[in-house]
């Protein structure tokens, strides 16, 4: 079931949609959004791209196996807690730059945090649609 | 964790001492002997990690000051136990041996727990500080003889120390773990993992001890034992089995003598445990050496061996000689304080020495069978061509074996150093203790010779008599035809004794073991057959019936929801909205084909997102809005592997299901207004706005809650997520492997 115009439309809207996850990721902060809910914008995304192509091809798209991903994830938000510990803080303080940073705002390890959540999520769930999709 | 009263200290005095040097001096003999024992075998190094892992928890539990790390401690030697005893894991006595060793003693292990934490609360109620509850050395000034918790506490204790050292009726997994190499059991069920019952019992002797509860529940456990372990003794043709069961027999003698808890009771416990120590572990090794030369390890078809392995013989001789209590060995200093002690209780002391010295006959004759069948009379022909073990495997059994004798010769060498503070440890109070090997012409010392003599004489004599009075008592079982065949057959081929108590043995807790590892296991399958259908409807329809069951019970009882004022009063828009999911619930349960169903689905979890949106909440709108796309997808990928949709329930089926359904939505309303009427005090909600922005730099408050304040939840959640995520791709995977290979 090869339809042009989902194929011709996924193709700009996998741009669109993988920006305004990372932007949802990164106003999480302040506004509605964060991690949990870029993760799975991207994760729509590409999930769009491969029922529009297929998963190899999104697979291709994607460059990391999922699994990496989760894995990347899970380390990124882990050793976000874990940077607290080195200065000698409880796992998982926020730690944060006293200066903030032209268009990213105030950064902190929290950020990172999130940015493991997204990563796990966006993992997961194309770990288990790419495999069902495969099958 | 000073908040929990555990912490790793460790205290040392007399007791410890003397076990950690036996652990540590025979446990270094041992690794010697096994070297040379297991060879160029391969497995070796995994033998070597399995002993020194049980040294070393055997170690610790000697050593801690703190009643949980002895817990831990007495686990892990439970543990690596089972790992030695089932060493040859690919035969099946082995692994069911280790399993029974390992399900007795961690059995008790648990119970003793238990007994261990309810001495902390009684301690804690006694008015000792937290930190100080679960401290052994701190325990001796509380009193917790008075307290009602008593009673429990030591009979749970009790139960964990009997477990580990094979008192009756726990009794039967230690012979079983004979099927251990030589060099564990010379190891672990001489000296050690055995002992360790017994060192608890006299570790908590000055906290516990002393009441008639204590001394009733251990004489009487330990004479039981006493007495079946000679008697099955003497019922053993396998030497590994003799010394087993005669193992379990000590044991009962030094649960006896700490029960009677008097000093000179005490005294003789402390050197019938040391000197046990010394020759078993020798005796052990010396089976070793018999079994690794010969082949063989059954009694009766050894013989001569002595001017084949000169060394040996002269090890096993000296090591049955102090087992036997013979003069001057440190068995015999040991046997002459065991009758000192008892005669000098009054009222059953009579009663105790009687029961003594039929067991110590038992002991003697079979110590005698150990001593003398295999190494003297002619040579009998053996699998293997016999020589002289090498020297690694001849150092442990000598040196114990001469150990036991200098010791008895110069017993002072003992009681001033070790014995006297082993005694005051177990007693809790000081005394000196001084051993003799020649007790002068009191009356008291002569009695007491008359009986050690009287022993070794009835011994001796039930040993000469031991072979011709078995083989008469067997020609008298063939008579008896019901008996018949299998013991004339066995008669024939020299398996007598054997077989008698091949049918004795699981008469007893064996076969109750047996029975109630096999109940377990059948009510397992049972209970899993009834649960796990393998249905997915069936599961969902228990997880509702449950969830349904729990949370009315309590919800009728102690809330009643109130409607406000305002709730029928609906906006338009609100109106639409909730048609809407309404029309999506209705079209899901109706849809005839899946899709449809989906789709349908999906309008309702629209709706639902709406509704978030309305009421202020984005956060979960986006969440809600997303989730129900990618659940979309996920369907349809999953319906394009089914077959088509076809309708088979009947109508009592949907009837019944429908009416579930109603329950279960009834009762989410329920919820709702039950939450909606409940006032909670906002305290949380102010402390989060106040603080999301000064504290954690957001404005965003369940953003910030997800990921800062409540971070470690979240991190717990997205492990979760990526275990599960990867559980489906393993079951995938799975099932396309299984596929692929039977298409090839």
């Amino acid at each position: 079931m090869k339809s042009l115009i989902l194929q011709t439309a996924s193709r700009y809207l996998m741009v669109l949609l993988v920006i305004f996850s990372v932007f949802v990721l990164l106003r999480g902060h302040n506004e509605p959004g964060g991690g949990f809910v870029g993760g799975l914008l991207i994760a729509g995304a590409f999930a769009l791209y491969a029922l529009a192509y297929e998963a190899k091809e999104a697979r291709r798209l994607l460059r990391l196996d999922p699994r990496t991903i989760i894995g990347l994830g899970l380390v990124t938000a882990a050793g976000s807690g874990l940077a607290a510990v080195w200065h000698g803080q409880p796992f998982l303080t926020g730690l944060w730059l006293p200066y903030p940073i032209p268009f990213l705002g105030k950064l902190g390890t929290v950020f990172f945090f999130d940015l493991g959540v997204y990563l796990v999520v966006l993992g997961t769930t194309l770990l288990v649609l790419f495999t069902l999709e495969e099958e | 964790m000073p908040s929990l009263g555990v912490d790793l200290s460790f205290a040392l005095d007399g007791l410890s001492l003397t076990f950690v040097l036996l652990v540590s001096g025979i446990g270094a003999l041992v690794l010697i002997y096994s070297g040379a024992y297991f060879g160029e075998q391969p497995g070796g190094g995994r033998f070597f990690a399995y002993l020194l892992l049980f040294m070393g928890s055997m170690l610790g539990l000697v050593l801690s000051d703190n009643v949980i790390t002895l817990f831990v401690f007495w686990e892990l030697t439970s543990i690596s136990s089972y790992l030695l005893i089932g060493f040859h894991h690919h035969t099946e006595t082995s692994r069911a041996s280790a399993l029974k060793a390992l399900l007795v003693t961690g059995a008790g292990g648990l119970l003793l727990l238990a007994g261990l934490l309810l001495m902390m609360l009684a301690a804690v109620q006694l008015g000792s500080p937290l930190e100080e509850a679960g401290r052994i050395s701190a325990l001796f000034s509380v009193d917790f003889r008075q307290h009602p918790l008593y009673l429990p506490i030591l009979i749970l204790l009790l139960l964990g120390a009997f477990t580990k050292s094979a008192q009756v009726p726990f009794h039967f997994w230690l012979p079983a773990a004979m099927a251990a190499p030589t060099p564990v059991s010379a190891y672990l069920h001489s000296a050690t993992m055995v002992k360790a019952g017994v060192y608890l019992l006299a570790r908590f002797h000055p906290i516990l001890g002393g009441t008639i509860q204590w001394e009733t529940l251990l004489i009487g456990v330990g004479v039981l034992t006493m007495l079946v372990g000679a008697i099955m003794a003497a019922g053993q043709r396998d030497l590994k089995r003799i010394l087993a069961y005669s193992t379990i027999s000590v044991l009962g003698i030094l649960t006896t003598l700490l029960g009677v808890g008097t000093v000179l009771a005490v005294e003789a416990a402390v050197v019938f445990l040391v000197a046990h120590a010394f020759y078993k572990a020798a005796l052990f090794m010396v089976a070793g050496n018999i079994d690794h030369e010969t082949g063989i390890r059954d009694v009766t078809r050894l013989g001569g061996l002595r001017s084949l392995m000169p060394v040996t013989a002269i090890a096993g001789i000296l090591a049955s000689m102090s087992k036997a209590g013979t003069p001057p060995m440190f068995g015999f200093i040991g046997k002459e304080a065991l009758y000192t002690a008892k005669l000098d209780i009054e009222t059953i002391g009579l009663w105790l020495i009687i029961v003594a010295v039929l067991a110590n006959v038992l002991l003697v004759a079979m110590s005698l069978v150990v001593a003398i069948w295999p190494f003297f009379g002619s040579f009998r022909q053996t699998p293997k061509s016999p020589h002289e073990a090498p020297t690694s495997m001849l150092l442990g059994p000598v040196l114990l074996a001469g150990l036991g004798m200098f010791v008895g010769l110069i017993p002072g060498a003992f009681d001033r150093s070790l014995g006297s503070a082993m005694a005051t440890a177990i007693l809790g109070f000081p005394v000196e203790m001084k051993l003799k090997l020649w007790h002068g012409f009191s009356r008291e010392s002569v009695f007491v010779m008359a009986l050690s003599g009287f022993t070794l004489a009835t011994g001796f004599l039930l040993f000469k008599k031991l072979r011709p009075w078995l083989t008469r008592t067997l020609e008298l079982a063939c008579r008896l035809e019901p008996w018949g065949p299998g013991i004339r057959r066995a008669w024939q081929e020299g398996r007598l004794r054997h077989e008698l108590t091949c049918r004795l043995e699981p008469l007893g807790p064996t076969r109750a073991y047996e029975g109630l590892l096999a109940g377990v296991t059948r009510s397992a399958q049972g209970v899993t057959r009834l649960i796990q259908s393998g249905y997915l409807r069936r599961y969902i329809l228990i997880t509702i019936l449950a969830a349904v069951a729990l949370v009315s019970y309590p919800l009728l009882h102690s809330i009643q929801p109130q409607l406000s004022e305002n709730a029928w009063q609906l906006r338009p828009h609100e109106a639409v909205v909730a048609l809407l999911i309404l029309a999506g619930a209705i079209t899901t349960v109706r849809a005839r084909y899946r899709l449809t169903g989906v789709a349908a689905l999906g309008v309702t979890g629209l709706g639902m997102a709406l509704i978030f949106v309305m009421f202020g909440a984005p956060d979960l709108a986006i969440t809600q809005v997303m989730v129900e796309t990618l659940t979309v997808i996920l369907f349809v990928l999953v319906f394009y592997h089914l077959p088509p949709f076809v309708p088979r329930s009947t109508r009592r089926q949907r009837f019944r299901d429908l009416t579930i359904s109603i329950v279960a939505g009834l009762l989410m309303v329920f919820v709702m207004l039950a939450t909606a009427s409940i006032h909670l005090e906002p305290v949380l909600t102010d402390f989060f706005a106040q603080q999301s922005l000064s504290a954690a730099h957001g404005r965003n408050i369940v953003n910030v809650i997800l990921v800062d304040f409540r971070a470690l939840d979240t991190l717990g959640e997205i492990t979760v997520l990526a275990v599960a995520g990867f559980g489906v791709y393993a079951l995938l995977r799975l099932i396309a492997s299984q596929k692929g290979e039977v298409e090839k």
